[in-house]
């Protein structure tokens, strides 16, 4: 039993960097967002199967505000966003998906190579959720580095985040307070987010980041 | 003696069978297709029909072919054959078992393609040389995602031998999410590696985006129709292996009497029923992908393979 748990741990947090390595993958807005929510599913069950295990009623909170905000009400916002930014249907060229991928599997190794000898004193459910959790951390940075989409940016930096609440639910005893107040900080965050990507649409008639780039090295000059 | 003789009719018998069902599967794979688009579609057993029929008709050889362009088609057919017939069917621990490595295998397929590209490259038509290149572009990416998956496989069970492999798999069998990986890992590399829908299609000649059919295009009469049985074992030889290694029921047991190795040939046989039917599932339900398109979802293979070989490793490590 014991080894079943844990394998459908490993089950849940291994989709969730399968599912982070789709994020890398998609090239379509729309897909991007429906992948988004998908990894927040993946997310809100693996953190109640985590409940489960370690018999924690408080995480079934945690699920709960995983599946409530991540999974339906900021994917249904960001959907109704690039409907009004009108960019719903762009594709946007990522440049050498190979090398993207590539690269991410060089993170994720990195990521074990560090985390398990780094925890060996751990209960085995601790150690695989972090050294996963560090894994899904580095492809969300991946993620916002390699994407020039500031819509794309942002999904990287919320799977970012899923990937620390998925080692805050590894590691035991993350009191719910703090649970509520990161998960609240993460949607003004979002809120914030979104008035700027609007705001950065007003001045520069696009979301491209290299946008930005290109008007401050005029001002330089 | 009466023992050995056994082992001998035992492994001939699983010679005969992967020989015996190949064409067959890829025309049951042909029916349900047709089935699914609410076409009638040939008889079961028309690849065979037409085998036969290329068998007696006359063959016609450009005229710079080489040795090699006439050598071809046996080489290929033979090891494709080989592997076939080493992988478990209906049994584990038959006579020539003990060569049946999951590396051996790699490297026989990969023989067999090298002499498809040389042959397709020989008579010098474009098509050939279109067709050779974009394999040994397939190839070149699948071949790494088999050795990943590979890795998987026996790191887990603990030898890259198929029929122990096999005992394994069926003796312990719990939920494990890097054989998840390594079978959707496997699958795409067999679509892949057998020219199936979303990477070629089997169906069309004459079309730019074709890969196998680009490569023996210039083959007629018997030389065409080993060709194609040899193309038609390589499918029975993806859909087996996946059915010995991931779904272990039913093998008979080494050192099994008649009936184990009776229910073993059923159970083979639902496999394939099986697999053709899923295989042609997908292959109604998808649209061919561009050429350049490919090298991503081999890449997905590849990814899934090292992804399962991590977290095989992780699970040592706990």
């Amino acid at each position: 039993m014991a080894h079943l748990s844990l394998d459908v741990a490993q089950l849940l947090a291994g989709g969730l960097v399968l599912v982070s390595f789709m994020l890398l993958y998609q090239d379509r807005l729309s897909g991007l967002i429906n992948i988004f929510a998908l990894h927040a599913l993946v997310l809100a069950l693996s953190v109640a199967w985590q409940a489960y295990v370690q018999d924690a009623p408080h995480l079934y909170v945690t699920a709960g505000i995983a599946l409530i905000f991540k999974a339906l009400v900021i994917p249904f916002s960001l959907r109704a966003i690039i409907k009004r930014l009108r960019i719903h249907r762009t594709v946007e060229i990522v440049g050498g998906v190979g090398w993207t991928m590539l690269f991410g599997m060089f993170l994720m190794a990195l990521s074990l190579v560090v985390m398990l000898p780094a925890t060996t004193t751990a209960d085995p459910f601790a150690r695989e959720d972090l050294a996963f959790a560090l894994a899904i951390v580095l492809l969300g940075l991946l993620m916002m580095v390699t994407r020039r989409n500031a819509v794309s940016q942002i999904i990287g930096f919320m799977s970012l985040e899923n990937g620390l609440i998925l080692a805050a639910a590894g590691a035991d005893g993350m009191p719910l307070v703090v649970e509520i107040s990161v998960a609240l900080s993460v949607l003004i965050a979002f809120i914030v987010v979104g008035v700027f990507l609007f705001r950065i649409r007003e001045r520069f008639d696009t979301v491209d980041l290299f946008e930005l780039d290109r008007v401050r090295e005029e001002r330089r000059r | 003696m009466t023992g050995l003789l056994f082992d001998l009719l035992a492994q001939a018998a699983q010679m005969a069978l992967t020989l015996a069902l190949a064409p067959a599967l890829v025309g049951f794979t042909r029916k349900v297709k047709a089935r699914l688009l609410r076409r009638r579609g040939a008889p079961i057993l028309q690849p065979w029909y037409d085998l036969i029929r290329l068998l007696r008709k006359e063959t016609v050889l450009a005229e710079d072919a080489s040795w090699l362009y006439r050598a071809a088609p046996y080489i290929v057919f033979a090891t494709t054959w080989v592997a076939a017939s080493l992988v478990p069917t209906f049994a584990t621990g038959l006579m020539f078992n003990w060569i049946a490595d999951l590396i051996a295998l790699a490297a026989l397929l990969g023989a067999g393609r090298f002499f498809l590209a040389l042959a397709g490259m020989d008579v010098g038509t474009s098509f050939g040389g279109i067709g050779a290149s974009r394999e040994m572009m397939f190839g070149s990416l699948a071949e790494p995602a088999t050795i990943m998956i590979v890795f998987v496989v026996s790191l887990i069970a603990g030898s890259t031998q198929l029929s122990e492999v096999a005992a394994y798999m069926a003796s312990d069998f719990s939920l494990r999410v890097s054989v998840l990986f390594a079978l959707i890992g496997l699958v795409i590399v067999a679509i892949a590696e057998n020219g199936r829908i979303p990477v070629d299609n089997p169906a069309t000649h004459l079309e730019l985006t074709m890969v196998h059919e680009a490569m023996i295009l210039e083959y007629s009469g018997r030389h065409l129709a080993v060709m194609e049985l040899a193309a038609a074992l390589k499918l029975l030889l993806y859909v087996s292996l996946i059915a010995c290694v991931f779904f272990p029921f039913g093998l008979a047991p080494p050192d099994a009497g008649l009936g184990a190795m009776g229910v073993g040939v059923l159970a083979y046989m639902g496999k394939l029923a099986a697999g053709g039917f899923l295989l042609a599932l997908f292959e109604a339900s998808t649209a061919k992908m561009r050429i350049f398109r490919v090298p991503d979802f081999l890449g997905a293979a590849l990814m899934l393979g090292l992804l399962g070989t991590f977290l095989v490793f992780i699970t040592r490590s706990l």
